[in-house]
């Protein structure tokens, strides 16, 4: 077994390109799960729109990327307006249905062929649409130590993309943090209360739908960019639930719990795919019990126990407070 | 009962004893409101004013249309038909918050603290005008934080009055349902009401709080606000309201104070039954 290689591979990975996206989606629907208590089944739709924004504008209609990144952030918006504005006054399970919905749509538009020549089909799209930010990378070459390995391009996306990550987590501490964070956990608490109190509780589910939304729109922005590709299918509902996975990992209402449950899911995927590839290529796994096309699958399940496991032993999460989710119980 | 020169209890003397009856100077005055779930007609009020100033009591057996008739009022619910006005604003179609800004604020009959936010978070939340309520100010705490300053020292001087001061960190739901009905109570002071709206305050609150929460209600009439409240606890009716209103099968059946509503004929009806005196084995005797 080449350990070496392993911890390479899982470190980079646990600050890698991946880890920032999943981080991304997940305190998107931090905002919206764990401070409104929206529940956003949707966030691959956000994904999505952010990544084609980034992709078709440039390709299709040959604009600017900055311009592209603009059209992203204001799709996300509209996007959040028309999933708020039907769901928002009704009771919380009509937001999960239609977001769940909605997302599949995006990308069952995305897919379609009628919008083959500008969406780019099932296929998506792939071209250098990112030429004018891989323009400013300033590394020649990639980091290559035995700790971490990165290539030229994606060590630009790790860093402009981990500087990305701060700014949102900075600003997101500001706002929980104020009179208007505490609003939005009031409206998770009880809507009707925070009524009674003369607050517009449907203005503030709105905002938060659309923050969170955009969030979600950044981190579909790095995962176009990253591969200078966007395929429809990688935005379906495994990514929400994935994302709500990091979520709950960290402890959902933590500001940083998303950054650190990115972290962690990263670090485990990709471990555990070292270890059982090493493992099944030295013969030190028989080939009866796991083939090496299975190790794929086999991660998702070994992840999968990990975290029910986690889920008995400390359900609040890595960051969460035990005392507070007894409340909720007993609530 | 205790008698107040500014508005308090003097209109009794000059109000008829009869349903719908006029106030010399009401605060909320209802007309010909009906809401009916499928063929169920819940609240059927042809007039009701509520006077200004007064502790009023809304009683009447269980399934009367007594929170029937607080949404409705309180913008939680829509009328299927008439009309209702507050402080002579129009209240159709206004939306519960806005209720609320009007200086109508309602408590709920199963308390509503915001448990996973703490007793100071609670009331904090009930203030008017915060500009950090704002998404784009909340950014610039130098901009609100000499209000929630102002917001918290309030806060904490209602806290120390509702006794519960020392609670001021620990989450709601930690409270006991005594304690939730003052915190909730005390909030709705935050808001700076004209007219608070208690459902049901007393209901699971142990004999030495439901004293405490007695003196505050008589407290806010002494403020000159005005109380309309719930309830089914007759004791607490007797001790407090100036007026009492009672409620049967949506229909407002009586009105005057709590002396003589409690022996009008309709009312021991509507509670008891109209044949509660009758021995049934014994047919025609009566």
């Amino acid at each position: 077994m080449d350990f070496l290689f392993i911890t390479q591979q899982t470190l980079s990975a646990t600050i890698g390109v991946n880890t920032i996206i999943f981080a991304l989606a997940a305190i998107g629907l931090n905002m919206h799960f764990g401070y409104t208590g929206l529940l956003n089944f949707g966030q691959a739709g956000f994904l999505a729109i952010g990544a084609y924004s980034v992709a078709v504008p440039v390709i299709s209609f040959g604009l600017p990327l900055w311009v592209a990144f603009l059209i992203g952030i204001f799709n996300s918006v509209i996007f959040a307006l028309l999933l708020g504005v039907p769901t928002l006054r009704l009771r919380a399970d009509y937001l999960a249905i239609v977001t769940i919905a909605a997302a599949e749509i995006v990308r069952q538009i995305a897919r379609s062929a009628t919008f083959n020549s500008t969406l780019g089909g099932s296929d998506g799209i792939t071209g250098k649409f990112g030429a004018d930010f891989f323009a400013l990378n300033p590394f020649k070459s990639g980091l290559d130590t035995p700790i971490l390995r990165f290539s030229a391009n994606d060590l630009w996306v790790v860093i402009t993309g981990w500087s990305l990550v701060a700014f949102i987590v900075f600003i997101m501490w500001i706002m929980v943090n104020s009179p208007w964070g505490r609003l939005m956990r009031a409206i998770r608490e009880d809507e009707d209360a925070v009524r009674s109190l003369g607050k517009n509780v449907y203005l503030y589910k709105m905002q938060s739908l659309i923050i969170g939304g955009v969030i979600g729109a950044c981190g579909g922005f790095v995962y176009a960019l990253s591969r200078q590709s966007v395929q429809p299918d990688n935005y379906g509902t495994a990514l929400t639930f994935f994302a709500y996975t990091v979520l709950i990992l960290g402890g959902a209402a933590r500001v940083f719990s998303p950054v650190i449950g990115a972290m962690i899911f990263w670090f485990l995927i990709v471990f555990i795919e070292q270890i059982l590839r090493q493992g099944v290529t030295n013969n030190l796994i028989p080939d009866w019990l796991i083939g090496a096309n299975q190790v794929s699958q086999i991660r998702f399940m070994l992840m999968g126990l990990g975290l029910m496991l986690l889920m008995i032993y400390r359900p609040q999460g890595i960051f969460g407070d035990k005392k507070e989710l007894a409340l909720d119980a007993k609530a | 009962m205790q008698k107040h020169s500014s508005g308090g209890s003097d209109f009794v003397s000059v109000t008829t004893q009869t349903p719908g009856s006029t106030k010399p100077d009401p605060i909320l005055i209802a007309d010909h409101i009906t809401r009916t779930f499928g063929g169920l007609t819940a609240v059927n009020v042809a007039h009701l004013e509520v006077q200004r100033g007064s502790i009023t009591a809304l009683i009447g057996p269980n399934g009367a249309g007594k929170t029937t008739f607080f949404n409705l009022l309180t913008g939680y619910d829509s009328p299927n038909s008439g009309t209702w006005s507050f402080n002579g604003k129009a209240l159709n179609g206004i939306a519960s918050h806005k209720v609320a800004r009007l200086g109508m604020v309602r408590t709920f009959q199963l308390t509503k603290a915001l448990y996973r936010l703490t007793v100071l978070e609670n009331m904090a939340l009930g203030a008017r005008g915060q500009k950090g309520e704002s998404v784009l100010t909340s950014l610039f705490p130098w901009v609100w934080k000499a209000q929630e300053r102002e917001i918290q020292q309030k806060a904490i001087s209602i806290l120390t009055n509702f006794k519960l001061i020392d609670k001021k960190d620990d989450f709601a739901a930690a409270l006991s349902g005594g304690q939730r009905k003052l915190l909730e109570m005390a909030r709705a002071l935050m808001v700076e009401p004209e007219m608070v709206m208690l459902d049901e305050p007393m209901a699971g609150v142990n004999p030495a709080l439901k004293q405490s929460l007695l003196e505050h209600i008589k407290e806010l009439r002494n403020q000159g606000k005005t109380v309309l409240f719930v309830e089914h606890d007759m004791d607490m009716v007797h001790e407090i309201s100036d007026w009492v209103i009672v409620m049967s099968q949506g229909e407002i059946i009586a009105e005057g104070t709590p002396t003589s509503v409690m022996k009008n004929e309709q009312v021991i009806e509507a509670y008891l039954g109209a044949h509660h005196d009758l021995d049934l084995s014994a047919e025609g005797d009566k």
